[in-house]
């Protein structure tokens, strides 16, 4: 536990940091910045797991082992969204959204 | 101590966050997701969870950041400014959020934890030992199908990256 810090103000800033993610989330126009706004949003859920795991149930481990896997489901995503915006650059010479309009050649 | 350096990481984060997600030239908004990754990983040294903050700043602040810059540098010129929104679709979206922002603080305020005093740390050993576990409460079968999972990415990256150009040219020579 942080000493003189309560679960309420490091849930304040999880949510705060998961609605900026949400906002860069709608508001971004371009491919990877949306990614960008996906890992945010991961973060901020991974650090909810650690902390609720922390200051409620501290003999126990799952909420550490929930965010491990989190962290490499996280990993594999970004890998494979990054080879289908490099793949889909080469098609259509663009990575914003408004010019994917197909997927499937 | 542990107060202020926790007020202090919580600012960097949000104000890192805010720029990342506004910032219009691409590469600088990268290296703002980068100081809210740090950020975080401080958060889980404080928080006395090491072992978590190694794999953060492997994983995300030197792995999936990286990853980000080469695909940027792949895909853009580096001066390149962003196309942003609208100013009206902006602000509708930024009150949305804060409404959603205001239910969730609502609700979380609004309920009791029961938090247990502790300084228990937690050893690289004991997250081991639980992942390898096979007894009630182990984790040995998520941690093998993620091991699969992990190997399907990498290959499914790698021909997906590969692309139709190569097949194009095969079937051309052919």
């Amino acid at each position: 536990m942080i000493a003189g810090i309560s679960i309420y103000e490091i849930l304040t800033l999880t949510s705060i940091l998961f609605f900026i993610g949400v906002y860069g989330f709608i508001t971004r126009k371009n491919l990877i910045s949306i990614l960008m706004s996906i890992e945010l949003i991961l973060n901020a859920s991974v650090v909810n797991f650690v902390v609720i795991n922390k200051y409620l149930y501290p003999d126990m481990l799952q909420g550490v082992f929930f965010s491990i896997f989190i962290i490499a489901v996280a990993a594999a995503e970004t890998a494979l969204a990054i080879a289908i915006i490099i793949n889909l650059y080469r098609q259509i010479a663009s990575v914003e959204v408004k010019d994917t309009e197909i997927m499937k050649y | 101590m542990e107060r202020y350096i926790f007020y202090i990481l919580a600012l960097i984060i949000v104000v890192f966050a805010i720029a990342s997600v506004t910032s219009k030239k691409m590469l600088r908004s990268v290296i703002y997701l980068l100081f809210v990754l740090c950020g975080i990983a401080g958060i889980y040294f404080l928080i006395d969870f090491n072992f978590l903050a190694a794999i953060q700043l492997t994983v995300y602040a030197g792995g999936i950041i990286v990853l980000i810059i080469f695909s940027v540098v792949l895909v853009h010129h580096i001066e390149m400014e962003l196309e942003v929104a609208k100013t009206a679709k902006k602000i509708l979206v930024g009150l949305t959020c804060l409404l959603g922002l205001a239910v969730f603080l609502a609700t979380i305020y609004s309920h009791e934890f029961t938090v247990v005093e502790n300084t228990i740390s937690t050893t690289t050993e004991h997250i081991g030992l639980g992942l390898l576990s096979y007894e009630a409460g182990g984790f040995i079968l998520p941690f093998e199908v993620i091991s699969v999972l992990l190997l399907a990415a990498m290959i499914g990256a790698i021909i997906i990256a590969k692309g139709k150009k190569l097949t194009d040219k095969n079937n051309t020579t052919l």
